[in-house]
């Protein structure tokens, strides 16, 4: 499960990263919204995946009895997921913005401010 | 629950939340957002005195115990760094009294500036790896939306290279986080400092320590890291990119400072030297980036970024007075940075423009601004007897004490040449004559006002260097002292 976990990060990685070397902003953000994906996934995956039980004490006792699976990951990547979505949804309309303004998608036309 | 850790951030949200209540009107929230920084600036102020008596705080949110919650930790740098939050909120929301225009006021400028100074708050006071990256967030969208707000197409523009950035790093901020839970398995920071200890290295802490260098990095604009600072602060108002300039960059240097004297110290020959290294090339990339330009705020933006170098070359060196020089040169900078920043507005509001060759004469119609121009100006080169005479005396003299005299002559150099690009804005816009009639816009007190007294603060820090670089000393020894934060949040837990 880790092997396909690590190959399926690396590519969205990979992918993401190639989006983003794109001149046109909308692949820009989608790239930016595939590495999102992969770093939760990363973060989910960093914690091992194990067949494990969930993290519930049986009634009446103080603490689960067997090993249970680590919360807190799924955690963390919940949170995540949530600052993505709108950070992503900012972007979008960001980008919107840009093409109303610039009237082009061509991220090298959008030089005026460099330095 | 410790009120004076917890105000900080209460404040700031609520004063948003008010003010979005009163969205019609401008102006109560104007005083209310006015009010809301001062009480920040006076809470802050309370937790220094609390922190200077009764050593480092801790509260631990929900009551859950210390690896297992969420923890707010003040130590000395924390609330120095949250007076300046405060002090310049203050100086830049009255400053935008007289500069703010009406669309911007009515659509949000005070909640999203409290949102900001709440994210910023939340990035000193954590304790915890993940509240980290959430306060970074924050601090990220109130700013985005900040510097996009008004859509002017340069600015839009600005913000695009900005946004893309910085949600890059903190992509790689996060996934540096979730590695280091799969290390460690906590995201306490003192507990994680603790776990690493017992971690033998094979390379995966040194691997992490890089990884947090580079999300930590970008935040801060580091060389090579910093290209979306001077490509987008000179593009949004002027109280905006002088709050930007102030508070932003150095969250990302004071977490590097977190960062790497509590938990990565495993390995300070390769990571420090790293840090020495980046932190000279900064320096010295910020202040020829500087001299190429002619623009007022490009050359004050490329600036941020070579002092930010300074801040780091401290943190290379490691020693309690480097750590100190370090920080007395964020006090020193934060405040003669934001003063640079609200005096270039008022020279617009004059001249009219930004443009180094369009402005002139500013001096015979104003000699008052030439002088609130030069305190700042000389204070930035390192002039005696202002601020960062002081600052830059210290880090030079830690250089030389740690024998690294190279970053010794760096350093030197760099201040000198930081005198010649800001000789170029005093000839340039202040002494040189104009070429085009004045606009004869009103400059009132409430723009004047900040300006002189962030001047003055300039100049009573040069004048009481003494007792602030004692506290600074104390901040550095409190950094150093690992156990004792280990102690304070964890409460002497295994």
């Amino acid at each position: 499960m880790n092997s396909i976990m690590a190959v399926l990060v690396g590519g969205l990685f990979a992918a993401g990263l190639y989006m983003m070397m794109r001149r046109s902003m909308v692949k820009v953000i989608i790239g930016l919204a595939l590495i999102s994906h992969a770093v939760n996934l990363l973060v989910f995956t960093s914690a091992t995946l194990r067949r494990l039980p969930p993290p519930l004490a049986p009634e009446g006792a103080y603490a689960p009895q067997a090993a249970i699976v680590d919360p807190v990951p799924q955690a963390l990547v919940l949170t995540a997921i949530v600052i993505s979505f709108g950070v992503l949804a900012f972007a979008v309309v960001l980008i919107h913005r840009t093409y109303r303004t610039a009237g082009t998608d061509d991220l090298d036309k959008l030089d005026r401010t460099d330095t | 629950m410790n009120l004076p850790l917890v105000l900080p951030l209460l404040i700031p949200v609520t004063t948003a939340a008010v003010c979005v209540a009163a969205f019609g009107h401008a102006v109560w929230q104007r005083w209310l957002s006015i009010a809301g920084a001062a009480a920040h600036l006076s809470v802050s102020v309370w937790l220094l005195f609390e922190v200077h008596r009764g050593g480092i705080q801790t509260s631990q949110m929900g009551a859950w115990p210390a690896p297992f919650g969420i923890t707010l930790v003040s130590d000395l740098f924390s609330a120095i760094m949250l007076i300046l939050a405060g002090f310049m909120s203050l100086a830049v929301l009255v400053y935008s009294l007289g500069s703010m225009d009406k669309r911007r006021e009515s659509f949000g400028y005070y909640p999203l500036f409290h949102l900001l100074l709440m994210g910023v708050s939340g990035s000193f006071l954590t304790g915890d790896i993940f509240n980290l990256y959430v306060w970074f967030e924050v601090m990220l969208i109130a700013s985005f939306a900040l510097l996009s707000l008004g859509g002017e197409p340069p600015q839009i523009e600005g913000s695009i290279k900005y946004v893309t950035l910085n949600l890059a790093a903190s992509a790689i901020l996060l996934s540096s986080i979730g590695l280091v839970y799969g290390l460690a398995g906590t995201l306490n920071m003192a507990d994680l400092a603790q776990k690493l200890d017992r971690i033998p290295e094979t390379g995966l802490k040194s691997m992490l320590a890089v990884l947090f260098m580079v999300a930590f990095g970008l935040k801060a604009a580091v060389f090579p890291l910093f290209f979306w600072l001077p490509a987008s602060y000179h593009t949004c108002p002027v109280p905006v990119s002088a709050i930007f300039a102030g508070l932003l960059t150095k969250v990302g240097v004071y977490v590097l400072i977190r960062a790497f004297t509590l938990i990565f110290v495993h390995d300070a020959g390769y990571t420090h030297s790293l840090l020495l290294l980046i932190s000279l090339l900064t320096m010295i990339t910020g202040v020829l980036g500087a001299l190429a330009q002619n623009e007022f705020r490009r050359i004050l933006s490329f600036h941020i970024v070579s002092q930010i170098g300074y801040m780091v070359l401290g943190l290379a060196l490691y020693t309690p007075l480097a750590l100190a020089g370090s920080i007395f040169y964020i006090t020193h900078h934060i405040i003669v940075k934001t003063n640079l920043f609200l005096v270039s507005g008022v020279a617009h509001r004059l001249g009219g423009t930004f443009e180094l060759k369009h402005l002139g004469g500013l001096n015979t119609l104003r000699p008052a601004l030439g002088v609130l121009f030069l305190i700042p100006a000389l204070s930035l080169a390192g002039l005696p007897p202002l601020s960062g005479f002081f600052a830059k005396l210290a880090l030079v003299q830690a250089a030389i004490s740690g024998e690294q005299f190279w970053a010794a002559g760096i350093a030197l150099a760099v201040s000198l040449l930081t005198l010649l690009s800001m000789m170029k804005i005093w000839n340039e816009a202040f002494w040189k004559p104009a070429s085009q009639p004045p606009s004869g816009a009103p400059v009132g007190m409430a723009l004047l006002g900040p300006v002189a007294f962030l001047a003055l603060s300039t100049v009573v820090i040069g004048f009481s260097a003494g007792p602030l670089f004692e506290l600074s000393d104390a901040a550095a020894r409190q950094l150093l002292d690992r156990e004792g934060y280990m102690q304070a949040v964890l409460g002497g837990r295994p």
